[in-house]
């Protein structure tokens, strides 16, 4: 049981990390807060349903449309909706509701309001330490190590992650020293939908999809992002994991199991109330003209 | 007679030369005429429910668009305004004059509590505390089905009245009285009030607030106390007219409604949310009717579109089509007028 939890712990701390990344990617290098990257992360496991139950097609192909689709797709609504109420906060807010609200209602009229699994990417399971493991767990936890160190050789190591580290920093200097910055958020936005779309592709398989799974993964996934501290890489990972082992510790405990959300969100209660910018975020002063 | 003809002149001189104005007299005065229009019981039920998160949106505007403490939580007063009215009904048989009220007291000192965490907290982040606070009272409410009835809610609660048009008479006063309240509490040029300057103050610069004495910390108490006040009573009154407490009432849709609401309509503004949820709900239903399922896709289109349009809100773009702003004298004139009714300054 204990073993168990801890297997599971890894898997979905590594889910939660992949696609808290993305919402933290976005944020810290334009400042938009995208309520519709989970539905993002939805579409990406609607487009994988289609392609692999209902085209037939093969994995490999099925998961390389799946991740350029959603890309694009992040692309598209950037470049035609958010890029042009860039300045208004609240309006990037409720426009990527609205936008998750509109991706919802199409995959019910698209697919209905069934519950839909995939068949797994490799079947099988090996015992680890006297736990059975799928092997798709073990898949995901690879594939996202793999995704990890090449977002992090992307930002640390070509001339495009120093432009988007950049234009995170400053979009105004970075503007002014020759960085489009109106590209480099295109291409964010395109990278975090990315990687929602392969979170998506290793989970369809683990998770059962339903249109309305973007409102529970959101709140998961915002509770990551500013327990790690909002912008940090590095706090987004960390906390992925220690959101994921608050769910498993509450799960494996007597505790009912309807208190799962209540635990998590108190966690991230404490560590804000504790220090105020997240574990690793900077605490924003305020900003002055 | 005094106070009449007091009045009659205000009417003349501030309200007629100003079509804003105009527009939201006209407006009130047609919602009281409604029942004479029409006696329908689904049409009425639709206004009642427009007056209620009319109620609830305008709360979220005073606490959240005036004040700058962006709350996406803002369920949790309705949830707490709705499950402590259907509680004090069903364990002290009390009746809805007396647990409306006593539900949004409750509302009101959770808003309090919830603030200590949230004042240390600025931007996204309080944003995101105050998101967790109805979720983890929707786990607790699903935890202990005994008391709170787990998914189907606290049921059987008694209605308003029993006549539809009683009640939506009720409602309509109601969402009016709280309506007129929560705008004198904003009104920034008032000379009897100073939270409306204050609300301004500290969400246009709160150090420089604070270096003018005032203690900020007090008045942002006192925005979520009047926010948590409000949408507690739009809480009661919704389990009244549902007659049950459900745990939709805490739900992040719930939350993000009065949100779409208030933007859709223009924040920072009384008149704003009161337009956002007499356009949006009534076309939400309206198209249940005509498009059946696919109500909610039409609606976050054209959400998206008016905010691609007009990032104000729609009643902030229609009242800068109607109205200018006297250069000199900062009085509102009608759009079509050559020079300024009182300076006579040229608008031009």
């Amino acid at each position: 049981m204990v073993k168990l939890a801890i297997v599971q712990m890894v898997v979905y701390g590594s889910v939660y990390a992949l696609l808290a990344l993305g919402l933290s990617l976005i944020f810290g290098v334009g400042r938009l807060i995208n309520m519709a990257h989970t539905a993002f992360f939805v579409v990406a496991a609607y487009i994988m349903y289609f392609f692999t139950r209902q085209l037939g097609w093969g994995p490999a192909e099925s998961i390389a449309l799946t991740v350029v689709g959603t890309a694009l797709l992040g692309a598209l609504v950037y470049r035609f909706l958010l890029d042009r109420v860039r300045q208004h906060a609240q309006a990037v807010l409720l426009i990527t509701v609205a936008l998750a609200m509109a991706f919802q209602e199409l995959l019910y009229i698209g697919f209905g309001s069934f519950y839909l699994s995939i068949d797994p990417l490799i079947s099988g399971s090996i015992v680890i330490l006297g736990v059975i493991v799928p092997k798709q767990y073990l898949l995901v936890i690879a594939a996202v190590a793999v995704a990890l160190i090449i977002l992090w050789l992307l930002l640390s190591r070509t001339k495009l992650g120093i432009s988007i580290r950049g234009v995170a920093n400053d979009p105004e200097i970075a503007n002014i020293l020759g960085i489009n910055v109106q590209r480099t958020l295109l291409v964010t936005m395109a990278m975090a939908t990315g990687l929602a779309a392969v979170a998506a592709v290793l989970v369809a398989p683990i998770w059962i999809l339903y249109p309305p799974m973007w409102m529970h993964t959101l709140t998961i996934i915002l509770v990551v992002v500013v327990l790690g501290g909002l912008g940090s890489i590095k706090g987004s990972i960390i906390g992925a994991y220690i959101i994921a082992l608050v769910e498993q510790v509450v799960l494996v405990s007597p505790i009912s199991p309807n208190l799962v959300d209540t635990f998590v969100l108190l966690a991230m209660v404490i560590v804000l109330v504790v220090r105020p910018g997240g574990l690793f975020g900077i605490i924003m002063e305020e900003e002055r003209l | 007679m005094n106070l009449l003809s007091q009045l009659f002149k205000n009417f003349r001189f501030s309200v007629l030369p100003v079509p804003g104005r105009v527009i939201a007299v006209v407006f009130f005065v047609v919602l009281f005429l409604v029942p004479l229009i029409t006696v329908d019981r689904y049409i009425l039920l639709v206004f009642i429910f427009t007056n209620i998160f009319v109620i609830f949106a305008v709360s979220w505007d005073v606490l959240s668009g005036y004040t700058g403490l962006v709350n996406f939580g803002h369920a949790l007063f309705f949830g707490v305004g709705a499950y402590s009215s259907a509680l004090l009904y069903k364990y002290l048989g009390l009746q809805p004059w007396a647990t409306i009220p006593l539900g949004a007291v409750a509302a009101t000192l959770i808003g309090v509590v919830t603030c200590w965490p949230a004042l240390k907290l600025r931007g996204p982040y309080l944003s995101l505390l105050t998101l967790s606070f109805p979720l983890m009272l929707y786990g607790i409410v699903y935890a202990f089905p005994n008391v709170t009835g787990g998914p189907y809610g606290v049921w059987g609660i008694p209605v308003l009245s029993e006549s539809r048009v009683t009640e939506y008479y009720v409602v309509l006063m109601v969402m009016t009285v709280s309506v007129l309240i929560m705008w004198k509490l904003t009104d920034a040029g008032s000379k009897y009030v100073r939270t409306g300057l204050l609300f301004h103050a500290i969400r246009e610069d709160e150090i420089a607030a604070r270096a003018s004495g005032i203690n900020t910390i007090r008045y942002k108490i006192l925005a979520f106390a009047i926010g948590g006040l409000f949408a507690g009573i739009a809480g009661g009154l919704y389990a009244h007219v549902q007659r049950i407490a459900a745990p939709e009432t805490l739900t992040m849709t719930m939350s993000f409604q009065a949100i779409i609401w208030v933007i859709f309509g223009g924040i920072v503004s009384v008149y704003g949310p009161v337009a956002g949820a007499y356009t949006l709900f009534p076309l939400l239903e309206f198209l249940r009717g005509v498009v059946g399922k696919y109500n909610y896709l039409i609606m976050a289109v054209v959400v998206i579109l008016v905010l691609l349009f007009m990032p104000q809100g729609i009643a902030v773009w229609i009242r800068d089509k109607i109205e200018r702003e006297c250069p000199r004298c900062k009085l509102a004139n009608a759009a079509w007028r050559k020079e300024c009714r009182a300076c006579s300054a040229s608008l031009r």
